[in-house]
């Protein structure tokens, strides 16, 4: 039995270690589906590229979701307020202060970092089920607060901010849709070879160690208050370039696009994806992004029944999310190969 | 002024390639994508989930509305197929389904796609693919901007004229009034807050008394209208969405507060207003109407209302007809067959949109008489007039005449 199934079967607790040499896909693996992702938008249409960046966008933000809750073992239904913070700064940057798209990013990601490293702090002293339910109030105040009259000037309040979508740089002869995909795409990448590296790390050991068993970890001399708030800071910085890529692609800014709808969602495709397992939050991007479509095609009226049903099996068949599947997959490779 | 004349120059030569596009294109059939010989392809995006799913009855309204129309051999021997995606009230996903009817599905056009911030959001796409967004639903004065925006354009009356139509009636009439105002603390509240300011004018200052707003999360408004007779104001403009507005008018009624109480045309249907918050208190308030209202006994009668509900009874038996949104739906549906009969064989989006701006006298059998609808390539609001109304016994009796208020975005 590998490592993986073990953390498998021995899954009963909310987040079940997971070793972290299970948490990432092999390098040939990573290297075609990465292939993949730079020849598909040569041969669709603008749409399908428009879409295809929500879920490198949505995938980053379960990605950092699940840093957080798989990689530290907290929970949060807040990161919609870190996406919207994200968003903001880069659209009132772009429009207001005329700084160019690219670098608005890194000021998120250093914003929404300093966010969620103060609100780590607080949320040290709570735990499980009461964290979820701080992290909760956080995304329902969020679209209030940019409501608020005197930030109107900068927010532009409930009418929002329009944002305008880059051209291709240095003349390349690619649509802004494409373009906006390849910076997409390397933003990811890097995120998410960052990810894994930092997993991997010292303070990587630490959050699973956090996770794990607190007690041992700080007997062991784990500094766990400066860790938490670390995992949240990161996990909040993460988000929030995903919510600034999000503001560019979409060209729009509203309160209302950052609701608690939002973070549930992202919460969503972290367990579809499987908790702890990083490819998966693209599977569960995918999910958050498709799902939805599919289950209005079957019925208008019904959609969010239908939206229920789907959700329902993936959680009763592969209560572990993608990861189940990529391991039973993997398997039958192995047997395969044995025969 | 440079800015303007280059502004009026780049409008007149809009107009003048519109206007030679068509000449030549009269005699011959000319599609865009999205229209065929025997097929037009339209777009439409409604909350069918989501916080504002009320809403999607307009939608389902529409779909039977077009099924009618195919029923009967289309619009000039096309059928109508008509498209319909939610988005749950959600700007993104309001943008990732205008893109899929535009580049996926290929529709000529989108059609009242409805919610202020989901149309702000693709605005700015539409409009750069000049693809038109006709008739959308909802009342912010700011779709009414055809120099800046030529591909989009509202339908209903928008929500600073309705007030700009109560200044009227109140610098007319109540001179000498101290005005209170509760207003929802959104775009709505804050565009209905605006059209009063601008209609009395220099006097605002001295009249208002009170401006309070409140939070659509709040459960009960009830501290508002204490707050609001405290102040003493004798006229009480109430900008409120139907749970609240119906609220307000029993608390009136309970503290015994007898202002003269101008409630907007959001809230001003029987069924699901007035009814619940009892006739006794709402005599005497007042209120703006362009549509006629089902639950109102005086359409009984009335020809254009037994047609709409000829109509729901055979193609939308399980909609409910009390409800504001089945009606709306209609009209604008029936607008929208009106520009396309007008469109002939020209079906490109230069040309729905051109039609669409030279509508003149039209009217759907559910408009209050001697409401009609117009535009022009400089007016890009269809309705722009309302009819005041007071509450008398069970119903609404329309008083004075069809007033007209224009209000640019």
């Amino acid at each position: 039995m590998s490592a993986a199934e073990e953390a498998i079967a021995e899954g009963h607790e909310a987040v079940e270690a997971v070793p972290k040499r299970a948490m990432t896909l092999g390098t040939g693996t990573s290297l075609v589906v990465l292939a993949a992702l730079l020849v598909v938008p040569m041969f669709v249409k603008n749409f399908i590229i428009f879409q295809m960046t929500m879920l490198l966008i949505y995938g980053l933000a379960v990605l950092a979701l699940n840093i957080l809750t798989g990689g530290s073992g907290q929970f949060s239904l807040g990161q919609s307020a870190f996406y919207a913070v994200g968003a903001y700064t880069s659209a009132v940057l772009m429009e207001h202060a005329n700084i160019n798209y690219a670098l608005t990013i890194p000021v998120s990601a250093v914003i929404c970092f300093g966010f969620g490293y103060l609100f780590g702090k607080p949320a040290l002293r709570l735990s499980g089920i009461y964290l979820a339910l701080a992290t909760f109030a956080l995304a329902t105040a969020m679209p209030q607060l940019l409501k608020l009259n005197f930030l109107e000037h900068w927010t532009g309040g409930v009418q929002g901010l329009v944002v305008t979508k880059p051209d291709a740089p240095f003349g390349l002869p690619m649509s802004q849709d494409m373009w906006l995909y390849y910076f997409t795409l390397a933003v990811t990448v890097a995120i998410y070879i960052f990810s894994v590296n930092l997993l991997r790390s010292r303070s990587g050991r630490a959050f699973m160690a956090i996770r794990d068993n607190e007690i041992a970890a700080s007997s062991m001399g784990v500094n766990v208050a400066l860790y938490k708030t670390l995992a949240f800071g990161v996990s909040a910085g993460i988000t929030g370039v995903a919510g600034s890529l999000g503001a560019i692609a979409v060209q729009f800014v509203a309160p209302d696009s950052y609701t608690i709808t939002l973070a549930i969602s992202l919460f969503l495709g972290m367990v579809v994806g499987g908790v702890g397992w990083l490819p998966g939050s693209f599977v569960g991007a995918a999910f958050i992004i498709f799902v939805p479509n599919m289950a209005e095609s079957i019925s208008k009226g019904l959609s969010g029944a239908v939206f229920g049903v789907l959700l329902f099996l993936v959680i009763y068949l592969v209560p572990h999310g993608a990861r189940q599947v990529a391991i039973f997959g993997q398997q039958l490779v192995g047997k395969l190969r044995k025969n | 002024m440079p800015a303007v004349t280059g502004k009026l120059a780049a409008a007149s030569l809009a107009l003048a390639l519109i206007a030679t596009s068509t000449s030549t294109a009269s005699a011959q059939k000319k599609y865009d994508s999205g229209a065929t010989d025997t097929e037009i392809k339209i777009g439409n995006i409604m909350p069918y989930s989501g916080p504002a799913s009320a809403y999607g009855i307009i939608g389902r309204t529409e779909a039977a509305y077009f099924k009618k129309i195919n029923d009967e051999g289309g619009i000039n021997g096309r059928k109508i197929n008509f498209i319909s995606y939610d988005d749950a009230y959600s700007p993104p996903k309001t943008v990732e389904q205008a893109r899929k009817l535009v580049e996926s599905d290929e529709v000529l056009f989108i059609f009242n796609s409805l919610g202020t911030p989901p149309n702000s959001a693709i605005q700015k796409y539409m409009n750069s693919k000049k693809v038109p967004q006709l008739f959308v639903a909802t009342g912010a004065t700011k779709w009414n901007d055809p120099q800046n925006f030529p591909w989009t354009m509202g339908w209903q009356p928008n929500y600073q004229s309705e007030t700009q139509i109560y200044a009227k009636y109140i610098l007319k009439e109540l001179p000498n009034a101290k005005i209170g105002v509760l207003y929802q603390n959104d775009d709505y509240g804050k565009d209905y807050l605006k059209g009063l300011k601008d209609g009395l004018g220099a006097k605002a200052a001295s009249m208002i008394v009170l401006e309070e707003s409140y939070e659509t999360s709040e459960p009960t408004i009830d501290n508002h209208i204490v707050k609001l007779k405290a102040t003493g104001a004798d006229v009480f403009i109430n900008i409120t969405t139907p749970k609240f507005a119906a609220q307000a008018i029993k608390k009136n009624a309970e503290i015994g507060w007898k202002p003269i109480h101008f409630l907007n045309n959001v809230s001003a249907s029987v069924g699901s207003v007035i009814k619940p918050a009892g006739f006794d208190n709402a005599q005497g308030i007042i209120s703006a109407a362009y549509l006629k209202d089902t639950t109102d006994a005086q359409w009984a009668n009335d020809a254009g209302m037994k047609a709409f509900l000829d109509f729901m009874t055979k193609y939308f038996p399980e909609g409910d007809k009390t409800d504001g949104g089945t009606v709306v739906g209609y009209g604008v549906a029936q607008t929208l067959v009106q520009v396309l009969k007008n469109c002939g064989d020209d079906l490109t989006r230069a040309n729905v949109m051109k039609q669409a701006a030279s509508l003149k006298d039209f009217r759907t059998e559910v408009l209050l008489p001697g409401i009609k609808i117009n535009t022009s390539p400089t007016d890009f609001a269809p309705i722009s007039s309302l009819q005041l109304q007071r509450f008398k016994g069970e119903r609404w009796e329309l008083f004075g005449d069809v007033i007209n208020a224009e209000a640019g975005g």
